[in-house]
């Protein structure tokens, strides 16, 4: 579904991903996994094309935008903005309504399901500044349900989320995977990774390693992930991998 | 009792100039509060204060070219004003320069470029005309064109409203889902910028943008969703509009401040009495319910 061939992604002529390839199969359920700055966010910014690509190429075969949903850290969005938590579901429909079209009985209902689904039902009239952090993270995958999107991409969906949300919404997760929807998530951790998600990228920059989870997650890998350097060196030659 | 009602209405009712700066104030306040929520949201509160102070150039360009001709010192105005936006988006987009920062160059530069033009070919009145403005002086062509732009701004807004919001709500949203919302930025920040040209000529340039962020900022005191927040800024400046005027007539005061300073004070009290988060609220006990 998505292909990876060659795949660099520079800030400022230093590499972020680093020669990377690979794909992403059609249905598969995968983590990204590895230390701070291996470029796990930077990976799913450059497949939603947020980044321009250095060099090499991603394949997105006939996706087109619509059909990808995108959940990125958290940070990004204003938590004290005056909007219902039913209002910021309803976005999921946008596909359909874009920026004219109504929001009919209809569509309100399936975002009141969506709700449902991620057990909020009763604070759709709510304004999304009262909500707590898990609240709010069930709220955007409310959204993510009604965006029906064939691909899924989750950037660290867990963070300061509480154990009892990570389950629920690990459920969800789980379902768009029966449903054989293509879904990536970064991740940190491991257990996690090992229970829930049958393949895994372990990726320093470079692709350490790469395939069904058991197999990538092994002492030694995990090693070689670690030794990663962290800093930039700021004196680095030019890179001499032909592309 | 009556000596009261009659000093609402008969000052209206009475002259015609009055009549006049009412229905200008009444299109100013309905065109600027939405602007200015939307602004507030943005956090752009500030942008606007540095697009008024903008256009002053412009308008003094005009001003030579044309003398106290209403049409010359809008155009000049509006191309002023649009120039400096451009220009620090422009900035803001291929350096990295945050964009309050290229705002604030801009605008300092085409200030002090405007008071240079009107100080050395004109006398210190003009200046004062310009910068503080004459709602009392308003004729029908400035009539019409402010309630133009009120129009224009109420119906580009209704169009462009969900991906406004979308777009300062959740910007990565809006990117992931339509790709970059720049355009709707860039066509909003025209519209403050007309909007500032259709306050200008009543209440000049330093005190066009009040009618905008006061009532904004006043009406979060008492909405928590945008449409609502921003019927209740449109109603604000309307209201302070109105008794601005009566206030001016009454006690001989000027408009443009009585105006602005109405304003304030329904800010003001708001801070104290407003429901939401209001100091009141926030401060007197009241009984915590039960779940």
């Amino acid at each position: 579904m998505i292909q990876l061939e060659n795949l660099t992604v520079c800030y400022d002529r230093h590499p972020a991903v680093h020669h990377l390839s690979g794909a992403f199969a059609s249905g598969s359920l995968t983590a990204i996994v590895g230390p701070n700055g291996a470029g796990k966010s930077t990976l799913l910014k450059a497949i939603m094309g947020l980044l321009p690509v250095t060099t090499g190429r991603i394949d997105h075969a006939a996706l087109k935008r619509s059909d990808i949903a995108y959940l990125p850290q958290q940070a990004q969005i204003d938590r004290q903005f005056p909007i219902t938590v039913l209002d910021v579901v309803l976005l999921g429909h946008w596909r359909r309504i874009g920026s004219l079209g109504a929001v009919t009985a209809e569509r309100e209902s399936r975002a009141v399901d969506a709700l449902a689904a991620v057990e909020l039902a009763d604070f759709r009239r709510r304004p999304i500044r009262s909500l707590s952090a898990g609240q709010f993270q069930r709220v955007l995958f409310a959204r993510m349900l009604l965006q029906d999107a064939r691909l899924i991409l989750l950037d660290e969906l867990f963070t300061a989320i509480d154990a009892r949300t990570t389950a629920d919404l690990l459920t969800v997760v789980r379902a768009w995977h029966v449903e054989r929807r293509t879904v990536i998530a970064v991740l940190h951790d491991l257990e996690q990774v090992r229970t829930h998600f049958p393949e895994t990228l372990l990726l320093a920059r470079s692709g350490i390693a790469w395939g069904q989870t058991d197999y990538v997650l092994t002492p030694d890998h995990l090693q070689r992930a670690r030794h990663m350097a962290e800093a930039w060196d700021e004196n680095a030659p030019p890179c001499a991998v032909t592309p | 009792m009556n000596e009261w009602v009659d000093g609402l209405f008969a000052p209206f009712m009475e002259f015609s100039f009055m009549r006049r700066a009412l229905v200008a104030c009444l299109a100013l306040g309905l065109g600027c509060g939405p602007v200015g929520v939307l602004l507030t949201l943005r956090r752009m509160s500030l942008m606007g204060d540095a697009l008024s102070h903008a256009v002053l150039p412009g308008a003094a360009i005009g001003f030579l070219i044309a003398g106290f001709s209403l049409a010359a010192m809008s155009i000049g105005g509006f191309a002023a004003g649009l120039t400096v936006a451009l220009l620090a988006g422009l900035v803001t987009r291929f350096t990295g320069q945050r964009e309050d920062a290229s705002f604030a160059a801009f605008y300092l530069i085409s200030l002090a470029l405007g008071v240079l033009i009107v100080s050395t070919r004109g006398s210190s009145v003009d200046l004062l005309h310009v910068l503080f403005g004459t709602i009392l002086a308003v004729d029908d062509a400035s009539l019409i064109l402010v309630a133009s732009i009120a129009s224009l701004t109420l119906v580009t807004l209704a169009l462009i409203y969900r991906l406004l919001i979308v777009e300062c709500f959740d910007p990565g949203f809006l990117q992931s889902v339509q790709g970059w919302g720049a355009a709707y930025h860039l066509l909003f920040l025209i519209l403050v910028v007309l909007n500032l040209v259709a306050g200008f000529q009543a209440l000049g340039t330093l005190m066009a943008v009040g009618l905008m962020m006061l009532p904004a900022a006043a009406a979060r005191f008492w909405a928590q969703e945008v449409w609502s927040v921003t019927a209740v800024a449109a109603g604000i400046a309307v209201l302070s509009g109105y008794l601005g005027l009566l206030l001016s007539y009454h006690h001989d005061l000027p408009s443009g401040p009585a105006i602005i300073l109405t304003a304030g004070m329904v800010y003001l009290l708001s801070i104290v009495l407003g429901h939401r988060d209001g100091l009141l609220v926030r401060f007197l006990p009241r009984l915590h319910l039960q779940s």
